[in-house]
């Protein structure tokens, strides 16, 4: 192999799968972290942190339903506060995984197949997260099945021309469709685990869940078809869902609001905020538990890239708003954007400026796609600049509206923070017992990268 | 003491396609080929037809789209139409959005379950089980498996075959109870 020269693919091969791996040391590798005997002390450290979180969560919540949402900062004019800020920003993140899993396996970018289980596992939980706060919101949450459209006593139905009701059937779908592609994606891995597992207990629940996989080609032959049809109809999902967030706001009449360009803005945003977020789980994740070799700079870079682009479009769109707010001619409309970069609240603009447009332009130099402390930091940053992309679009937008006698400000209480940090407590607690007890790379994909997986391997070519 | 089927190894995807295709050639119908990830054109080796997956999630997300369209407009329509500023009751194009949710619900499920009913799984008893090397086949090897139900079995001539096309580690799977 040594005295032959390289060919595209295992040039390429090389780069994502540095050193000598193969079949029996990938598995070793991925398959020997939910199978650890001893957990790490840094597990246990941050299991705690979140399970202390989640309490907090717990019980602001419980507070929440027990008195109501005037414990909330929401007032008149901002009916929306941080509760659908958290939604929009929840939803967003979960962006990232379905667009990989589905998008880049449609585009054959099988550098993905390191970090696709990883950012799947991450929507599911951002999604949960996210769908908490429609479901505490509406106050008197005992009544949210008032959203389904099921036959009841009142003879009373759901207004489905309201894109509240759109919002609901598109999120729903959205959890529905990703935690199917992440199940049937851990099939085979799970068959796995079955067959390394030292002890029956474990045998017998991997191999429940595994539905007594076999690795035959007749299994494989149908089991691709599903994926490669899954990922086909998730691709126009995962632009449909945030497409239609924004519909909440876009089909409203209030200024800054009432626009065209906001789907496929907040699905730019979307995207760019998921790829923050696995970037940092990812960072974390392969420190802890060694994973350099799998989850390695070439791909921390792609994601960088990715970054970059999508930043540029919400940059893009921005100053499309301004433009058209200008050149509209509408004085409401023009206000509205004057008001978010100069008014009381633009220290939340330019923050979000500084994080989404400003931040990524550094991602154009190798250097800094490369510079894991570098990439970190801005992948937190790139969150928080999202979270205050939603804060001005909900906030700003709405304290001041068309009669500056009905303008008001807006100011949070200990609630809407501690049910934000406490929606990281229910983020985390999954995420992290999914680390400890599922392979957090997708063990059968992560070997299609290997040249040799390859049946024309040495031979044509 | 039931006889299930021979099984196999080979060494890598490369021989596992070849020894597809031998089988293919040699007139046995009744075989797998079992590997720890999907092998690109193993389905032409084995001389698989194409899945018929396909026809079910269609039918699915057909199911799903006019269900959706149906159950709006019967609401709307018929069940209970209310009047919002002015709005038509049949306003169809607001019901494109949740037409299409649903459309994308049911071939999910379709997919996902169909896959399940052809693959016919969940099945947690299987012959291939008893042997102990083979519960590799998940992370790194390659085996073939020809079942007693071919019509062409016949234990010897399939050991010996199986050996001659480069097997290794040629098993006799037997019930064990």
């Amino acid at each position: 192999m040594n005295n032959k020269i390289k060919s595209k693919a295992e040039i390429r091969a090389e780069k994502l799968l540095p050193g000598n791996q193969d079949f029996t040391t990938l598995t070793d590798d991925i398959a020997g972290v939910p199978e650890q005997k001893k957990t790490p002390i840094q597990w246990w450290l941050l299991f705690g942190l979140a399970l202390s979180l989640l309490a907090i969560f717990a019980g602001s919540v419980g507070f929440l339903i027990w008195e109501g949402t005037g414990i909330w900062g929401i007032n008149n004019p901002v009916f929306w506060g941080w509760a659908i800020i958290n939604f929009v920003w929840w939803v967003g993140i979960g962006h990232a995984g379905t667009l990989i899993s589905a998008i880049l396996h449609l585009f054959r970018q099988n550098w993905r197949n390191a970090i696709n289980r990883f950012a799947e596992t991450m929507t599911l939980f951002a999604v949960i997260c996210a769908l908490v706060f429609p479901g505490i919101h509406v106050g008197r949450i005992w009544v949210a099945y008032w959203f389904l459209p099921i036959p009841n006593q009142m003879g009373m139905w759901p207004n489905m021309r309201s894109p509240l009701i759109w919002d609901f059937f598109a999120v729903f779908t959205y959890f529905t469709v990703s935690l199917l592609f992440w199940y049937t994606g851990l099939i085979p891995d799970l068959a796995t685990l079955r067959d390394r597992a030292k002890t029956n207990l474990k045998r017998k629940i991997y191999g429940f869940f595994a539905l007594g996989w076999r690795g035959g080609n007749r299994q494989w032959q149908h089991y691709e078809l599903a994926y490669l049809v899954l990922a086909g109809i998730s691709t126009p999902l995962v632009l449909s869902v945030h497409s239609v967030v924004s519909s909440d706001f876009a089909t409203s009449v209030i200024p800054g609001w009432h626009t065209t360009i906001f789907p496929p803005y907040f699905v730019a945003g979307a995207i760019y905020s998921g790829f923050g977020m696995v970037m940092t789980l990812s960072i974390i994740a392969r420190k802890v538990y060694n994973l350099g070799h799998i989850i390695t700079l070439e791909h921390l870079d792609k994601m960088a890239q990715i970054m970059l682009l999508t930043g540029c479009m919400v940059g893009y769109a921005y100053s499309m708003e301004f433009f058209v707010a200008w050149y509209s001619g509408n004085a409401y409309e023009s206000f509205a954007f004057v008001n978010r970069a100069l008014g009381p609240y633009w220290w939340g603009y330019w923050a979000m400026i500084f994080c989404n447009v400003v931040v990524p332009q550094f991602f154009w130099f190798e250097r800094y796609r490369r510079h894991i402390p570098f990439l970190f930091i801005t992948s937190i940053l790139v969150n928080i600049g999202m979270w205050f992309e939603r804060f001005v679009i909900v906030v700003i937008t709405l304290h001041r509206d068309f009669m500056p006698g009905a303008w008001a400000m807006y100011n949070p209480t200990i609630f809407d923070v501690s049910i934000y940090i406490g929606t990281f407590g229910l983020f985390f607690t999954g995420f992290l017992l999914f680390l400890r007890f599922l392979p957090m790379v997708s063990i059968a994909e992560a070997k299609l990268v290997l040249p040799e997986s390859n049946p024309h391997h040495g031979h044509e070519e | 003491m039931n006889t299930y089927g021979v099984i196999a190894r080979f060494n890598d995807p490369v021989e596992l396609v070849h020894a597809a295709e031998k089988i293919r050639d040699a007139g046995f119908t009744d075989f797998d080929c079992h590997s720890p990830f999907p092998i690109h054109g193993m389905d032409d080796a084995m001389g698989l037809k194409r899945s018929k997956l396909g026809y079910v999630i269609g039918a699915m997300g057909l199911t799903g789209a006019l269900f959706g369209f149906g159950l709006q407009t019967w609401i709307h329509s018929i069940e209970y139409p209310m009047n919002i500023s002015g709005k038509p009751f049949f306003a169809y194009p607001a019901y494109a959005i949740i037409t299409f949710e649903l459309m994308v619900l049911f071939s999910a499920f379709g997919a996902v379950f169909g896959m399940m009913y052809f693959n016919s799984i969940p099945r947690f008893h299987h012959p291939v089980f008893y042997s102990d090397k083979f519960s590799r086949v998940t992370s790194d090897a390659f085996y073939v498996s020809i079942e007693i139900s071919d019509p062409k079995y016949n234990e010897q001539e399939v050991k010996s075959f199986l050996d001659k096309i480069g097997g290794t580690d040629i098993e006799v799977l037997k019930d064990e109870n």
